[in-house]
């Protein structure tokens, strides 16, 4: 029974592929490539759909107001109210805009989101796209996204767009670094760059309850944590939304694009939030393993989902809390602590691995983080020397 | 390997870089030539070697894309002025183009189909770089580093 | 039709020459970089093909000195291009033939 719920979907697939048996070869793989694609997209369309009002009810709840609750049941059907609006509003292109290179930029963000989502095992046996350089991939993709926001603030013709596009393409290169980085130790520990090789190994458990997931590590888990604050930043989200910040520069790159145009921006964001937090729970949370043996009959897909659902919830939440950055704070935190924290993060790595991955290895690779992190802290907290505050008052 | 994507695959490439070397704007230059890039990558993908295209678009699309159209912005003044086109430049190229059309098709033994390939793994290329390639791994490191301390030195401005 | 050896020269050709009429007959600075960029490009896209076309299974060496070579490219772009921003702040036009005076 519990197989059966696990495989559920691999065999749904495989019933639908079951009249195309004789087919040659391409036909076959296409029609299979195209089933992905097309459970992929409903899937997270309708999750991006979903979050879009859970975000607006969470952060209501946070900031001690309901959300909105109009549209269905607890407001849940606000999406589709949200989805009309945008379609029939009207679509405005500036003048002097550059007319090819406005209309491609946010099919190009778009695009390049959902592409990230292909390679990311989202079960037992169930990887859309299984490529060999998964990560890689995952990362030359993502790279894109620099050149389609430079599309969107250039293409409005607009000082603000440019400006904003300008911080937000500083903000992405600086922080695609220690991004990329951070994912060399589990990529040095596994040894393959496939996601799928990934997962396996986070596979056992050790005395029996505690998984083997790289967040369990020290070196994986001040990686996880570096990974999560690089996302957020690729994402353009609070606390680091500078390229959107309503009250500093109107929205950015996207300030020129009305109804549909926008909502495609929202929806690369959004998918952008997902596959990056879909990546952080296969390289560090385990993908879909469950945490404790003995929970492994819930399906793999269902662990998965939970773990996705939990990473975007903590992204809503550092949203609700966290005021916002501001742009030279984050280019100074991006060079000076983050990229050599990374660093650190693969010396600790080779030491847990060298030292033959034991309890002992653990202190030892804890040692090398802490180690680091204070040396960062003490070295670049010391030059802020501040006058002592003198208040005036009105007399 | 597949005629159809290859030729798709050659006039979308060839188009792209053609429109990156004689379109007036620079900015529509720039897009062309990362959509040129973008096409080598899929003849990389077409030739197996799916790494190599990875790294091509990693580095090409993500980087020097991004690089030069920065560099366009901050060198802004003449942005709008075409500075001309130089025509000689065309027969040249077409000379040497059909000079190296002879030799390739002078040439014999070029004809043949590919063998069946055996796939070549990430883990075998980081093999490779690790015990026959490490002098030359170690050599790009020095030149990317060398490489990154010239160009900010470059364009540092000057303490007065 | 399945493509020869012949045919991927052909097209890597072509890309060069495209490149080399960028680089010779434009008279912005940025563009004469794109075209330097395409020659070397349409040179990987060589050594490729040489390696898939060679006997199989062959040792991954067209694969990493095309890796090697996408490496550099990315360092001299990275170079020419401070040097134009350079130039640029000294001359005030990216037109190569108006930069033709050394200093002193």
């Amino acid at each position: 029974m519990t197989g059966f719920l696990d495989q559920i979907f691999v065999q749904a697939k495989e019933h639908i592929l079951a009249p195309f048996a004789g087919a040659p070869v391409w036909l076959e793989q296409v029609i299979s490539s195209l089933i992905n694609i097309v459970a992929l997209l409903a899937v997270f369309l309708s999750l991006f759909a979903l979050v879009s009002v859970l975000e607006r009810k969470i952060l209501a709840r946070i900031q001690n107001r309901l959300g909105p609750n109009r549209v269905g049941p607890f407001g849940l059907l606000q999406p589709a109210a949200d989805g009309i609006k945008m379609l029939i509003k009207e679509d405005i292109v500036p003048t002097r805009a550059d007319k090819a290179v406005h209309f491609l930029a946010p099919i190009l963000i778009a695009t390049t989101a959902i592409l990230g989502l292909g390679i990311i095992p989202y079960g037992r046996n169930m990887t859309p796209f299984a490529i060999d350089g998964g990560i890689l991939f995952f990362f030359a993709i993502g790279s894109t996204t620099e050149l389609s926001v430079f599309m969107a603030g250039w293409g409005s013709n607009n000082k603000f767009s440019m400006l904003g596009a300008m911080r937000a393409i500083a903000q992405m290169v600086s922080y695609e670094l220690p991004l990329i980085i951070t994912v060399l130790p589990v990529v040095m520990v596994v040894g393959s760059l496939l996601p799928d090789t990934i997962v396996a190994a986070q596979g056992g458990y050790s005395l029996g309850f505690i998984p083997h997931w790289f967040v369990l590590t020290p070196w994986g888990a001040a990686g996880f944590m570096l990974f999560f604050v690089a996302a957020l930043v690729e994402s353009n989200r609070t606390p680091f939304d500078v390229p959107e910040g309503e009250s500093e520069i109107v929205a950015g790159h996207m300030t020129e694009y009305s109804g549909f145009k926008y909502a495609i921006f929202f929806l690369g964001e959004y998918l952008g939030m997902f596959a990056v937090s879909g990546l952080a729970v296969t390289l560090f949370l385990g993908g879909w393993h469950a945490p404790l043996p003995f929970l492994g009959f819930v399906p793999s897909w269902l662990w998965f989902f939970a773990k996705l659902g939990t990473m975007i919830f903590v992204f809503i939440w550092v949203r609700g809390t966290l005021p916002r950055t501001r742009v030279d704070q984050v280019m100074n935190f991006a060079w000076k602590f983050m990229l050599p924290m990374a660093f650190a993060c693969i010396l600790a790595a080779a030491v847990w691995h060298y030292a033959g991955r034991r309890f002992v290895s653990w202190l030892l690779s804890l040692g090398v983080v802490l180690v680091a992190y204070f040396a960062l802290s003490r070295f670049l907290g010391a030059r802020k020397k501040f006058a002592p505050r003198s208040y005036r008052f009105a007399e | 390997m597949n005629g159809a994507a290859f030729i798709f695959i050659a006039i979308f490439t060839l188009a792209a870089a053609l429109a990156a070397a004689t379109l007036g704007k620079l900015i529509h230059a720039a897009l062309s030539f990362a959509a040129a890039f973008v096409g080598v990558a899929a003849f990389y993908f077409l030739l197996g070697a799916e790494f190599v295209g990875l790294v091509q678009i990693f580095v090409y699309v993500g980087a020097v894309a991004v690089l030069i159209v920065f560099t366009i912005l901050l060198t802004r003044r003449d942005l709008e002025k075409d500075h001309g086109f130089n025509w000689s430049g065309v027969f040249i190229a077409l000379a040497v183009f059909a000079g190296l059309l002879w030799a390739i098709l002078k040439s014999s033994n070029l004809s043949s189909a590919a063998q069946p390939l055996a796939s070549l793994t990430v883990k075998q290329i980081g093999d490779a770089l690790m015990t026959d390639y490490v002098w030359p791994l170690q050599c790009i490191g020095v030149i990317l580093t060398a490489a990154l301390i010239g160009a900010l030195v470059l364009v540092m401005e000057e303490r007065r | 039709m399945t493509p020869t050896l012949q045919l991927f020269l052909i097209i890597s050709a072509a890309l060069f020459c495209i490149g080399l009429l960028a680089a010779l007959s434009r008279r912005h600075a940025i563009f004469i970089l794109i075209g330097i960029e395409m020659m070397l490009a349409a040179a990987g896209l060589n050594f490729i093909a040489f390696w898939r076309f060679g006997p199989q299974p062959a040792p991954p060496t067209g694969v990493l000195i095309t890796i090697f070579a996408i490496a550099i490219a990315a360092a001299e772009a990275a170079v020419g291009l401070a040097l134009v921003i350079a130039v640029y702040r000294r001359f005030r036009t990216t037109n190569i033939d108006e930069i033709d005076e050394l200093r002193g």
